[in-house]
Order: structure tokens, then sequence, then C-alpha cells
């Protein structure tokens, strides 16, 4: 499969991602974020950085990107499209995922390793099993999610909910396992089809074996399962 | 030609703008008659300490500059070594310690923007930087604030461009209460093809200015805050701290590398310190042209600024490109499609001269060479510090007491690991984006980051890879500035070695007090000196480096900081080793020998509050047979770990290794020595090395054909560091002292 792979003035992990589907065998390109033209990519993602700076408010900008508008229409269409850190605040803030990221509680920029646990969710981007756990690193200053509880309540009855933060054995802290403060300890959500998938978390860092594990590897992996399956 | 000062008023101006009359008069004696304000400036910038290197010149001299890697030596905007199959590493460190004291964020901030410049100026793709950073001691709110405020301006700015932090260091003494230390390192990466230079050539050709635009920001920084010592008046020098804007930075960085890949350049140049009148004088006098220059072209920030203003302005995110007219306008759609502005701004002349006009009107004209090259070169005097005699007469062995009991040892070897100069640096590399462009093989925390060489990008991966380190210990180099350089230069290779890397060249800050004070100017000279015997001794040249003076608060110098940073290769990144111990039952070798040295160590200073006696001796040949050792070890793959012993001694080292490998050890020591020495004495030339029990006999032949001393001192295993009846600690009791004191320290605690 294809992925293409946008840049926005400021991303900073294109090449990261190209990088990781190399390395699990699959095709991908990059798409300049003033081009309009998604034809040849089987899923599109969106990938970390700082676009635009993060003036005004990170994604608030990348969303007025003449690509994104062409982004949304391939997500209605049911296209594959997954936005990793920098890229899922782009989605929230281009409405194709709810609720915002909010500064870390803690106000300081976090670059660690988390813990994550699979939650039973449609997304088709994670086919492993609930209560996986997956060891995929975090960087950023803005991973804080929020929504209101009704938003909440809805993702969690729709199976919305991707991944959540949690201690190295599964369990979740008392008072949240987020290091960002996220609510919930969300780290990563999905649209109600499963075709838009956000997450504060980089799993392409966790693909390639010659720098460390491969925990990451499971997002890529899903979504060219699922496209081979569905032709 | 405007005549705007008068005759009597010149030498008055040359004075404020830190001219001294000496420098004035050739001046005017390189000019033929009154320079004008603009030449004024312009002089008193580029003929400044930061920019003419005019009291270190001389002793620079000493450093040995060529080797079988180099293919850039100093000179360029950074240093660059061949590292196999074709690639080149171009890497340089710099100061931003000026800027640093007054604003923190933007002060380190920009440190860092200033040497990804240097880097990608070069050809090189930034792909890497280390900080080396000094405080005065945690205790004092300002020095948190500073500290604080530096790595949160380093992680702002490098997290953006999506160039990661790899390593670094940091120590806190009083000796940089006043005056901190921020410097800067940063690597790049290109093929060898690619290496270009900071050059005009070519009369006709245009000068097109890429970036920001230009404001009253940072106007004589070189001069006034960089080349000066501090006092009461610091704060009012705030306007001259420039601030950054990382996403210009970001932008900058794609747009030249496509100007430079699609051959679209005939020299490239980044405005740095002294804005556009040095990065353009050097750039012309190394291209033997001139240069002509009109102020109003210039994309203005601020109304009414003068020409002077424009051509000393320090406003960040700015390049210097100079091409034929006939790529002009491929030139500049690569920069408008990176959404950058680019305007022509001048031309490539054949007269050697440096015209600046302001439209019609020229408001300077000099020999454009005189300005990059005829700064006067002095000589200062040196003389040897009195403080030096009665800190090297002091014994510490013999005139203070100290512990023997095995509770004693307990709670020392716990409050090193608690001290800041010791603690997990955690807090501060996590606030760093240090695995993006995953080259990253080695995260921080270890004894020297390990980066695999190739483009991931494109998916052409060699399997080779570097190790670098940055390492300084101030203490040392107060208490002998000969011996302390070389301990730098020593324990940065040695780090480097633990990892894997074979020592192939070094940059260096070179961080001192006044030059004009004698005493100043000898550890100086000293540690120049120390640095450049120890690179002869290795085959190790200076392929890049920078020198910060006037490092002084009130009449008080810093510690002599002469800052190594260390670049060792490596042909299979897959064999690099680390500091963790491994498995249970592993082989515990100390290669070199423990001697009673604990002159200038953290454990004197911690039990003692005393930074006196000598610092540890250096035998160089020795130091290259344990590297030696260690190297081959971990080329055979029989070193399972290894760590070197400094700040702290063996018994840090130790702890280290447990704490990083989730094991205990069992230890006996062999010396002769009283067991708070053999614990915290801090000798040179060790390295703790484990390997299995089948492989320790040929790492016993590994010692022996290297000729160095060694001991087995025991096993890896359970849950507690002991060292026979002396040391007793669990691995839970040294984490808990050692994880949270940084933190501790910044709350207050």
């Amino acid at each position: 499969m294809r992925f293409g792979v946008v840049i926005f003035p400021g991303s900073n992990c294109e090449q990261d991602v190209i990088h990781a589907a190399h390395v699990l065998g699959h095709e991908a390109d990059f798409v300049w974020h003033g081009d309009t033209d998604l034809s040849g990519f089987d899923a599109i993602v969106l990938p970390g950085g700082f676009s635009y700076g993060d003036y005004i408010r990170c994604g608030a900008v990348a969303r007025f990107s003449p690509v994104m508008a062409e982004v949304v229409r391939f997500a209605e269409r049911g296209g594959p499209v997954i936005g990793i850190c920098n890229g899922f605040q782009i989605l929230t803030e281009a409405h194709l995922l709810p609720g915002a990221l909010l500064r870390n509680r803690g106000l300081k920029f976090i670059c660690k390793q988390t813990t994550l646990k699979v939650e039973a969710s449609a997304c088709q981007w994670m086919d492993a099993a609930p209560g996986t756990l997956l060891r995929i690193p975090i960087n950023h200053n803005e991973g804080n999610y929020i929504c209101d509880p009704e938003t909440l309540a809805r993702m969690e009855a729709n199976g919305q909910i991707v991944l959540r933060y949690c201690e190295p054995d599964g369990s979740r802290a008392e008072g949240g396992s987020a290091p960002n403060g996220a609510l919930d300890d969300i780290a990563g959500i999905c649209n109600e089809r499963g075709n838009v998938f956000g997450l504060m978390p980089h799993p392409e860092r966790v693909v390639d074996p010659a720098v460390g594990i491969t925990d990451g590897a499971v997002v890529f992996t899903s979504i060219a399962k699922r496209l081979a399956e569905v032709g | 030609m405007r005549e705007d000062l008068a005759p009597e008023l010149a030498p008055q101006l040359a004075v404020e703008l830190g001219l001294k009359p000496a420098e004035y008069d050739k001046v005017v004696e390189i000019l033929g008659r009154t320079p004008t304000v603009t030449e004024l400036y312009m002089y008193s910038l580029m003929w400044s300490e930061h920019c003419s290197y005019k009291h270190s010149r001389k002793a620079l001299r000493m450093f040995p500059t060529e080797g079988e890697h180099v293919l850039q030596g100093p000179g360029e905007n950074a240093g660059v070594i061949g590292v196999g199959d074709g690639w080149a590493l171009a890497f340089k460190m710099e100061s931003h310690n000026h800027p640093s004291a007054i604003e923190p964020y933007q002060g380190a901030a920009t440190g860092v923007g200033g040497i990804i410049r240097d880097i990608f100026t070069m050809g090189a793709r930034p792909i890497a930087s280390l900080n080396s950073l000094r405080f005065g001691t945690l205790d004092k709110p300002r020095q948190r604030y500073l500290f604080e405020g530096a790595v949160a301006g380093i992680g702002g700015y490098g997290n953006c461009l999506g160039v990661p932090t790899v390593g670094g260091e940091v120590y806190f003494d009083e000796a940089y209460e006043g005056n901190c230390l921020i410097n800067a390192m940063s690597l790049g990466l290109m093929r060898e093809e690619k290496l270009t230079s900071a050059v005009a050539s070519g009369p006709g050709n245009l000068v097109l200015l890429i970036g920001s635009t230009t404001g009253r920001d940072g106007i004589g920084g070189a001069s006034t805050l960089a080349s000066q010592e501090f006092d009461e008046k610091a704060e009012d020098k705030r306007p001259s701290v420039q601030v950054g804007d990382p996403f210009e930075e970001k932008l900058l960085i794609e747009a030249c590398l496509e100007l430079l890949e699609e051959g679209l350049l005939v020299g490239l140049g980044d405005l740095g310190a002294a804005g556009l009148t040095s990065s353009a004088s050097e750039m012309a006098s190394r291209g033997g042209v001139g240069l002509d220059i009109d102020v109003t072209k210039i994309p203005a920030r601020e109304d009414a600024m003068k020409p002077f203003e424009f051509m000393v302005s320090e406003s960040q995110e700015r390049m210097l490109a100079v091409l034929v007219p006939e790529n002009l306008e491929a030139a500049q759609a690569v920069c408008t499609k990176w959404g950058l502005r680019s305007t022509v701004i001048g031309t490539v002349t054949d007269t050697g001269r440096f015209v600046v006009r302001e439209g019609d009107e020229i408001v300077a004209d000099m020999p454009a060479a005189t300005l990059a090259h005829d700064a006067p070169i002095y000589d200062p005097a040196k003389e040897r510090p009195a403080y030096l005699d009665e800190v090297q007469a002091f014994d510490p062995v013999t005139e203070l007491d100290h512990p023997g009991c095995e509770y004693v040892l307990d709670d020392i070897v716990l409050a090193l690991l608690a001290s800041p100069n010791v603690c997990s640096r955690r807090w501060i590399w996590q606030q760093y984006d240090h695995q993006v462009m995953l080259n990253t093989v080695v995260l921080p925390g270890g004894d020297a980051a390990v980066l695999r060489i190739g483009d991931t990008g494109r998916g052409e991966m060699t399997g080779r890879g570097v190790a670098v380190s940055s390492d300084c210990n101030g203490r040392y180099c107060y208490l002998d500035p000969y011996v302390g350089a070389q301990i730098a230069f020593a324990e940065a290779a040695r780090n480097v070695a633990c990892s894997g890397g074979t020592p192939a060249a070094i940059t260096d800050c070179l961080n001192f007090g006044n030059p004009e004070k004698p005493e100043v100017f000898w550890t100086f000279y000293e540690a120049i000196r120390g640095l450049s015997d120890a690179c002869r001794a290795f085959g190790v040249p200076v392929i890049s480096g920078n020198v910060s003076f006037y490092n002084e608060s009130f009449g008080s110098p810093i510690y002599p900081t002469p800052t190594v940073g260390m670049v060792g290769v490596m042909e299979d990144v897959s064999k690099h080793c680390t500091v963790a111990f491994k498995d249970e039952g592993d082989v515990i070798f100390l290669l070199g020998e423990t001697e009673n040295e604990i002159g200038g160590s953290e454990y004197l200073k911690l039990a003692h509050g005393v930074v006196s006696g000598k610092p540890p001796a250096l035998d160089l040949e020795l130091e290259q047979a344990v590297q030696a050792t260690v190297l081959a070890a971990i080329d055979a793959s029989i070193a399972k770990s290894a760590h070197d012993c400094s700040e702290g001694g063996l018994a840090v080292t130790l702890a280290e290794c447990c704490m990083a490998g989730d094991l205990g050890a069992d230890i006996h020591l062999d010396d002769d020595l009283p067991a708070y020495a053999s614990l915290f004495s801090e000798t040179q030339s060790r390295i703790v090395v484990t390997t299995s029990p089948e492989n320790a006999e040929r790492l016993v032949e590994l010692a022996l054909a290297n000729e160095i001393p060694y001991s087995v001192i025991g096993t890896v295993g359970g849950d507690r560091l002991s060292v026979e009846d002396k040391v007793g600690v669990t691995l839970s009791q040294l984490r808990e002292a050692w994880e949270p004191a940084l933190e501790r320290a910044l709350a207050g605690s």
C-alpha cells in the first residue's frame, strides 16, 4: 500500500513516517501542503512537528492549508487518515476528531517512553487485541486531551477511544497515568467510522529495530491489513 | 560619500563602541580619512574580541588541525570530517553565555539557532545537538530561574526545528553564579561532494538576503555584550539579546538545503554575531572580491532605521546567498515555496571594497578584507595566578579527616548520587526531543550519544555510526588549567570509547575571564597548551571551535572552562556499548588503577566544602591504552557494558551501571587504599567493564596486550550494591537518591 505523508511548513516527523513505512515494506511519499491531489494514496498521514510554528494554537493555521480540504473529503469518503502528535492537533482543529489538546499539565515539553493500553475500539488503524500493552514514546508540549462530558460518554459508547496511557504493568494510577494530564488518560481517539485516527504518541519512532523496540508497527500494519482485506 | 562624523567626535564614538585608541588610529590609517558612523560601527564589531579573536588567535595556533578524517578545518562556519562511505559530518560548538545570563530562554534558544545555522551553511542537514551548561548552585532562586529558562529555551528552539538534542552536561558551582555558561554544539550530515563554502565570488553576481526582516534587535551584541564583563549595568543590556523564531529557522534549513541541492548558489553564509557586516565581509574576503550593498533594499522590521543599524543588526534567522543572475528566479521560487522572504540587496564587485549605500549615497567604503582580517592581533601578558600555589600546596588526604565506617560511607554514596553535579539528568533531557530523525541509537543518560549515519528519508542507511560527548570539569581546570584541559579531552574521548567510538576529531568552546588580565590569560594559554598536547598524543585534531572571554562578574572570573566536544566514528553501529549491567553473574573488571586522588573531587566539595588540592594526574599514554582496550573489547563483542569513572569516583560509576541495568553488584576491591579513596577518588583512565564469565579470560588478554593495570572487582547480580563490608545499599535506595535529585533541588528543598 502507499501512504501519503503531508508536509506543512514546520512539520518535522515526515521523514520518520516515510522511513517507518519503508521498514515495513510499504510505499510512502510526501504530499506538499499546497497540493490538492491525493489520488494514488491509500492512506494519509499528518505527521508530527510544529506546523506554522504552532503559532496562534497548535494546528490552528495548518487546518487552512489547501491540502486540508482534500483530506477532509478523503476522510468523508472513508479513506484512512491518521494524525500523529501535531497531526492529531490538526485533526481536532479541522473537526475531523472531537475535543482539543491543551498544554501539558506541568507546563513542560515531555519527551519520554510511555505505556499505552489498547482499548476495544472501531479504529481501522488498531487491530491489536484490547488490553494489549504498547510502549510508544510521546514528544509534545500540548497533549493534554480534553472534551466535554457528553462527547466523552459518546466516544466511550461508540468505541472511539483507541489508546489510553497506563502504568508499565497496565494498571491506571489514581489521579491519572497520562504524563500530560489528558482527560481519562486518553492518548488516541478515532471518529465514529473508525477511519480517522489521532494520537499523541509517535508510533513511527518505534518501528525500526535498529533503533529500539517495534511496538509502533501495529498501527501501520493494521491499516495495511484492513485495506488488503477490503481490496 | 556621506561625511557624517566630525573628526573631533570620531575618536569618542570609537571608544564608546569598544575600539581602543590604537585600533581607531588603524582604522583611520586604512581609510586615509575620518571614518563614517557606519564604518566605525562595522570596524568596532569586526574587530571586537568576539569576531576577531584578537587576544586568542596566536595561542590557538598551537592546536593541531589536520588529520586523516578532516575535510574542513577551522576557518569556515564549521569543521567537517569524513565518517565513511562518502558521508561527511560537520560540527561545531559555540557559546551564548552573556545573552543567556541576562535572558536565559532567548539567550539559550538563539544560541541553538546560531550554531545550527553554522551547520547547514556548510551544506549539511543538522542531525543532532548537545549542550554544555554551567550555573551557580541551585539553592539560589536566580540560578534556578537561569537553569530552567535555558533548558526551556534549548528545548523550545531545538524541538521545533526537529533536530534532536541527544546529550550534554551540566555542572553547578558558585564560580558560575554571576556568569552562567551556555555552550551549544550541533552536528550535521551531508554527502562529501555537497560541502559548501561561505564565499562570495564572481563579479556581477547577486547578493540575496533570505529569511527574517531586519530590526534593531541585537545591535552591538558581539561588542557590548560578548566582549565585556558584567557589572551592575548588565540588566540594561537586555535590548542587545535577540529573540528567536525557530519556525523561520526550520523553513530556512529546508529552503537553503534545497537551494544547495539544486545547485543554485555560489556561496552561502549565515548572519550571526555582527550580522550582515560579519557575514558579508567574511564571504567577500574569502572570495577576494568586493561587495556593493544598498541598505534601502533590506526589508526592515522598524521605521527610520539608519544604515549602521541595518549593517550591525543581529536579527535572527537570516542567511546571505551569492548566486549568478540567471539563477535568481529559480532561487526565489524555492524561497517563496517555503514562505520565506528573499531580496537582492547588492552585487559582487571586482574592486575588493565593501561599499554600503543608502540609495544613491555611499555611507561606507572600505577594503573588505580589512574588516575580516586586519584586526590587530594581541600577544597578551600572562602571569601564573597566585592562588595556584595555595590550592596546589593543600593536601586534602592529610589535612582533612576522612570517614571509615560503613554507615557513613553509605550516606556519602547516596549524597553523591543526589548531588546536582552527579544526579540523573532526566529532568533536562525529557524536555528535549531526543529521538526525531530516528538516528538516536543510545538515548541520553549514558556516556556518549550514539547516532547512526545515513538518510532515513531516502532509505540510504550505512550501518555506520558516530558517538558524541561534551565534557569539561571546571574545578580541575581551576586547580591546574594544563592538566584540567587534558582531562576534559581525555574524559570526552573515554566517553566516546566506552560507547564504541574511535575518537576522530574535536570542537571546543573555550570559556574564560578577561584576557587582558595576565592571570586570566595565563590560564587560557595553559589550557590551550594542555588541550593541544592531548590532541597530538591521540592524533585527534581540532576542527572548529569558539572562544568566549570576559566571563566575569564584578571582577571575578569563572573557572577556566575549555569544553571539549568529541566525535568518534564507528564502523558498525550495532556493536555500540552502553553503561547498563546486563546479566546476573557477569564479571566486573576495573580497567586502570585507583590512586588516592581526591583533589578537586565532588567528594571533597560535598563532604568537606572544599575545592582545592591538585586535580587527578593524567598519563596520556595510559589513557590511550585503556581506551584501546575497551574499544577492542567492544569490537570483539567481549564487553557487555562499559562506563568510565569520573565525578564521584568508582562508587558513582558502579551505582549508575546498577541502576541502568536494574541489577546489583557484589564488589571486592584489591587496592591498598582507605575506603573513601577507593570509592570516591577521581583517578583518571579508569573504566568499569563487564563481560560474561566465559569471556573473562579474553578481556584479561586484551588488558595484558595493551599493558594496562586491571583488576576483577566483582560480579553482577542481586538487588544491592555491596562493597565488602564498606557499602551496602539497595537499588531502590540508589534510585531514590539519584533520580529525583534535580527536581528536588529546583523545588528549593
